[in-house]
């Protein structure tokens, strides 16, 4: 045994495992943190996102002279509070990157699937299709597209998923291709299940560990890849809120005021942070190669080797 | 190897010739270049001239034929903005965005090589750690806040550093520097990874038990075989700055080179200059990976896909 047995059901276990990785389980808390912050936006934001207040305009922080309680990170040059903007602001990065992990994870997963299974002719061309359009220069495409049709939240996450379906579609294609050979699969297709049987319930659970890794990776650089889109002026537009459009607004002010371009930008790269340490904790829990190794450090397969030792 | 060649330099022309479709379809069939192009208040007769000299009003497959003719060429037309060929203006500004990037990534593979290897010879190690740590960090930020945090420190606070244009070679770091920050990140974590698996391997094991000296086994035997996939990602990194980064690096630091054309471009509406961009931008990745595919072969005769 590799791992000690656990009693109790399978989520509970998996809550288990979570509380023992550190870094795994603050960055869970953060991006629940913010995803609920982000439903309850109305709720929790302190202040409107769009009320001006002219006489309270460039506030510093709380903590500096100049600053109050009433606006804890400050204001921007049109007096708005940068803490509510930052909480409304989650709302776009969530929405957008969940809705294009979604579309793109959902044709990827189909094409690849698709690729692998018919095989020959379709899945060379399917592949050589990824290959082409992950040669793209896929931001100077998106800003060339955006300048022509304008940008809206719609067109942006259209973009996005447009150009990040390609990772999907390879990875379930290997992993497809791969498990097909497996004896348990011919023996399900020698013994007649049919085909949708044999997808679902045979080879379609071993993409649930590598996907999900890489839905969270994939929700990482989106929400990396419409903050700059918004930063250049090409993404969301004013008035709706986001990350990306309150650092450019802060760029024009980063002179007298740093808190404008600071905040938000450390909002993202908390987010993408949490993201990636979370993708590395499932990672590494759903691999057995490599809970094999994290038990052979851990102070339980010390004594397992200590105690073989005795044996011997 | 004639054989990787072709079908590398196959797969490149299919990339261009894909690029420039897209652009032609956007450009010409969902959008209308000469709405976009001039302002609201032109006339009618302007429009008319423009439509004309963009040959907008002959057949769709004559204008995609002379599109493509035109741009296989780089003849692009003149740009709006300058009233010059858009041709002279990308290679006007194509050496700056060169030096940039020789300088950020350049910068960048250098410091990973020696990091990697220092990280990797001690796993988990206090280097290591540290390495591990600093490279996740610089991989969660965003690369323009990054630059403006910069700005804000060396530009800003300490006064050290200018934050804009191109006019001493001092103006150089601060933009070099945001563009190498997070390359560096992901290329020191590829090096620690493959040097710690080389490391494992058992010819490591049989150079060293013949009493050859460490550093011949770690820079000779290791580095050389852990040199395929710092290679690969390191013409990554070039292409990835070349076709997106300097966009964000250029306009932050106000960089005259080609990411700083392309936002000016898309400010003054001139989308013959910005095709020219992206199309001279797309063959140059193209050939970047072309020469990657080419010296991996050289490297490892293993390869042959």
């Amino acid at each position: 045994m590799t791992t000690p047995s656990t009693t109790g059901n399978a989520p509970g276990q998996l809550l288990r495992e979570l509380l023992r990785d550190r870094p795994a389980t603050l960055s869970a808390l953060f991006l629940m943190l913010l995803i609920f912050a982000a439903a309850f936006a109305p709720l929790v934001a302190p202040h409107d996102p769009a009320t001006q207040a002219l006489r309270a305009r460039l506030d510093p922080p709380f903590w500096l002279a100049g600053g109050s309680l009433d606006h804890i990170l400050g204001t921007d040059n049109l007096g708005r509070d940068v803490l509510s903007r930052i909480i409304y602001g989650a709302r776009t990065s969530l929405t957008v990157g969940l809705s294009v992990v979604a579309i793109a994870g959902t044709f990827g997963v189909t094409i690849g699937l698709v690729a692998a299974y018919v095989g020959g002719r379709v899945d060379s061309f399917v592949m050589s299709w990824v290959d082409t359009q992950l040669s793209f220069p896929d931001l100077l495409l998106a800003l060339t597209v955006l300048t022509v049709l304008g940008s809206s939240p719609m067109t942006v996450v259209v973009i996005l998923s447009i150009g990040g379906w390609m990772v999907f579609a390879r990875m379930t294609r290997g992993i497809v291709k791969s498990t097909r050979n497996e004896g348990y699969v011919e023996a399900a297709e020698l013994v007649g299940c049919s085909v949708p049987r044999i997808i679902f319930v045979h080879i379609l659970p071993n993409l649930a560990a590598p996907l999900s890794t890489l839905l969270i990776l994939e929700f990482a650089r989106i929400v990396l890849a419409e903050a700059a889109l918004s930063f250049l002026g090409m993404g969301i537009q004013p008035p709706a809120t986001s990350w990306g459009l309150d650092i450019a607004v802060g760029k024009d002010h980063i002179f007298g005021a740093w808190w404008l371009v600071t905040f938000p930008g450390a909002a993202i790269a908390l987010t993408i942070l949490s993201a990636n340490l979370l993708a590395a904790w499932v990672r590494t829990t759903a691999d057995p190669q490599e809970r094999e190794k994290r038990f052979a450090r851990s102070a339980a397969g010390r004594q397992m080797r200590a105690a073989r030792r005795i044996e011997a | 190897m004639a054989n990787l060649v072709i079908r590398r330099l196959l797969h490149g022309i299919v990339v261009v010739l894909g690029v420039m479709t897209i652009v032609f379809f956007v450009t010409r069939i969902i959008g209308d270049p000469v709405q976009i192009m001039l302002p609201v208040e032109a006339t009618e007769a302007e429009r008319a001239l423009l439509r004309n000299q963009l040959g907008l009003d002959r057949p769709i497959l004559e204008q995609f034929l002379q599109f493509a003719g035109n741009t296989l060429t780089f003849n692009f037309g003149d740009s709006l903005w300058q009233r010059r060929p858009a041709m002279d203006i990308v290679l006007q500004r194509l050496p700056m965005t060169a030096l940039l990037t020789a300088a950020g990534i350049g910068a960048a593979i250098l410091l990973s090589i020696p990091l990697g290897i220092v990280a990797a010879l001690r796993p988990d190690g206090i280097v290591d750690r540290t390495t591990v740590v600093a490279s996740l960090a610089g991989l969660s930020m965003p690369q323009f806040w990054l630059g403006l945090l910069l700005i804000i420190l060396f530009g800003v606070k300490l006064g050290w550093l200018p934050t804009s244009g191109a006019r001493s070679p001092a103006h150089i770091v601060l933009p070099a520097v945001t563009l190498a920050l997070p390359s560096l990140a992901r290329l020191a974590m590829v090096v620690r990874t493959a040097m710690i698996d080389e490391m494992n391997r058992q010819y490591i094991k049989v150079v060293r038990a013949k009493g050859l000296k460490r550093a011949r086994v770690i820079g000779v035997h290791a580095l050389r075989n852990a040199s395929v996939p710092i290679l690969t990602l390191s013409g990554w990194e070039i292409i990835g700055a070349l076709a997106g980064n300097v966009v964000v690096v250029e306009s932050i630091f106000a960089w005259p080179g080609l990411g700083l054309t392309v936002m000016q471009s898309i400010e003054r509406q001139d989308l013959i200059l910005l095709q020219a961009v992206v199309f001279t931008v797309a063959v140059m990745a193209v050939c970047i990976n072309i020469l990657i595919d080419i010296a991996h072969r050289a490297i490892d005769p293993r390869v042959n896909a």
